[in-house]
């Protein structure tokens, strides 16, 4: 594989996200600080697991967030990330219970 | 999902549940369905997937993802483990784990690569060799509740790493508005016309949806599968904002 | 509460005291990234050392390879477990980078075309244990394992030894680089096991 590609992409961190945000954060739409693109988490280039995942913006290449997990605590940066959409249920949504 | 509360009024999210295995079914030499009962599974998407944590008598502990095989089923989920050459979890997952042992699972997690049948648009699904499985239970989950027109092409070394070999034969027969294909990158069976190799435009224009359909387009296998048919779609005009992607890391085919 | 799985061991870790605890033995050279591979043409390659004063001492590669070099036999070990024995490089020590070098820093910062960083005293480079490495068991580094060069500091953990060097920061005041802003260890010694903060 070129080692120029990242092996994994957001979805990966679906797992270790959901130790953290009550809701789903793959498919939040995230801005990339360096150059304005906004891209889904499940798109960022990952690389990782070890020592730590770092998810990469798909346009610049530029760090948008990085995660680590030790025995007692989760690490997160997210300040490559300027700001996060995250969609929710709409109030009726909600109702019906979905 | 459970929680625990713990002094001061905060709750822990308990991520890890127990999933007890209840049968192991071979799909190829290299691959077997496991299924595990979860007590009190909240139930999944088509496409989503779990984490599978593994732990060793001294502590050490590995993790992996694997896709969810079936639709939700109750308290019963299913995965398909593709056996990774020097692959601590899968060789585990696929050869040593007995009826009854239980390993820890999270999930389902993954909100971005699903298929719901309350989606419209045909759908194209592009698969390389285990990335077929999240693919597959949306095939599954489609049967009998929607009649989306789906067309799976499915990219494999040679006719016996077929994963669900038989049921997507059948499928592609009895369930109306699907179509499969094969496509071999090393090994052809008798009477194929398509030389082997990998997956081109060609392929895709020919058992795939033309772009002015707008499908929405599933692909997922190891990265540079991926990476590559991604790119192939889009230069045959597919709108890249329709096409979903799941990069299973870099084994290639 | 963990549970444990029935047959599992993992990879085979050394309890014979032979590696640093926790460690298992590997034949392989895992290749780990943070992003992808950067290509530097070597007419554009510099190492460069910036003091806490602001002093600039800069080498080209011609530079660099005119200066003495040493082959070395050192074992690695890697924070996400993997050790390997008798791994074979040659480069330039940081004795001899740092030698003309006046500062009152204790500590230093190692950048890395691509944006990577890694801190540690800056007496950890010193006195024989650190190199600017440009071959690997006899032949060029490749570039997936820091060519055309990488930091070697053996006796810390591996991510200190940072890929695609391309400088030394030296710092009054510690200062976490690249994996120690999340949860790495500032100073990472494998034999006392110090992976993460606080450990």
């Amino acid at each position: 594989m070129n080692e120029q590609m990242a092996a994994y992409d957001g979805n990966t961190l679906a797992g270790p996200l959901s130790e953290v945000f009550a809701i789903e954060v793959t498919t939040a739409a995230g801005r990339c600080r360096s150059c304005g693109t906004t891209s889904e988490v499940a798109t960022f280039r990952v690389y990782g697991p070890g020592p730590g995942f770092v998810g990469r913006c798909p346009h610049c290449e530029d760090v948008l967030l990085q995660l680590v997990r030790t025995p007692d605590a989760l690490w997160l940066d997210f300040s490559g990330v300027s700001a996060l959409r995250i969609p929710m249920p709409t109030d009726a949504a909600a109702e019906t219970g979905r | 999902m459970a929680r625990a509360a713990i002094p001061g009024g905060l709750t822990v999210r308990r991520s890890w549940r127990q999933a007890q295995i209840l049968e192991r079914r071979p799909e190829t030499a290299s691959a077997s369905t496991l299924a595990f009962e979860v007590t009190g599974w909240p139930g999944h998407l088509a496409g989503q997937h779990v984490d599978v944590r593994l732990t060793a008598p001294d502590g050490y502990q590995a993790a992996r993802s694997y896709s969810l095989a079936a639709p939700a089923d109750g308290d019963r989920i299913a995965i398909t483990v593709q056996r990774v050459p020097d692959g601590e979890v899968s060789s585990y997952l696929a050869d040593e784990a007995r009826d009854g042992d239980t390993v820890e699972v999270r999930g389902p997690v993954g909100g971005w690569f699903v298929w719901k049948p309350e989606d419209s648009g045909p759908v194209l699904l592009v698969a390389g060799g285990s990335g077929v499985v999240p693919l597959m239970a949306m095939i599954r989950s489609r049967d009998g509740v929607s009649p989306t027109p789906f067309r799976l092409l499915y990219s494999v070394r040679t006719p016996q790493d077929r994963i669900y070999d038989h049921e997507l034969r059948r499928r592609g027969t009895e369930d109306g508005g699907l179509e499969v294909t094969f496509l071999y990158t090393r090994t052809a069976p008798a009477g194929e016309t398509r030389s082997v190799g990998r997956i081109t435009a060609e392929d895709l224009l020919r058992h795939g949806w033309p772009p002015e359909v707008e499908p929405t387009c599933y692909v997922c296998g190891p990265t540079p599968f991926v990476e590559t048919v991604a790119d192939l779609l889009i230069d045959l005009g597919h709108n890249p904002t329709r096409i979903r992607t799941e990069r299973f890391g870099p084994t290639g085919p | 509460m963990n549970i444990f799985t029935r047959g599992f061991r993992g990879r085979k870790r050394d309890s014979t005291g032979q590696l640093p605890p926790g460690q298992y033995l590997t034949n392989d050279f895992p290749v780990l990234s943070a992003g992808p591979t950067p290509r530097i043409p070597l007419d554009a390659w510099e190492f460069l050392i910036a003091t806490e004063q602001g002093e600039s001492h800069r080498w080209s590669w011609a530079e660099l390879m005119a200066l003495p070099a040493e082959s070395v036999t050192v074992d690695v070990h890697c924070v996400t477990r993997w050790s390997k024995l008798d791994t074979v490089w040659r480069g330039v020590s940081l004795d001899t980078l740092l030698a003309d070098i006046a500062t009152e820093a204790d500590f230093a910062m190692a950048h890395s075309y691509g944006g990577y960083s890694t801190n540690l005293p800056l007496e950890d480079l010193l006195g024989g244990k650190a190199w600017v490495a440009y071959e690997y068991d006899g032949e060029e580094l490749a570039p997936e394992h820091g060519g055309p060069a990488r930091l070697l500091v053996p006796h810390l953990y591996f991510w200190k030894s940072a890929k695609w060097v391309r400088g030394i920061e030296l710092m009054l005041q510690d200062s976490p680089g690249f994996w120690e802003q999340l949860g790495y260890h500032d100073y990472g010694d494998p034999w006392r096991e110090q992976r993460y903060q606080g450990d």
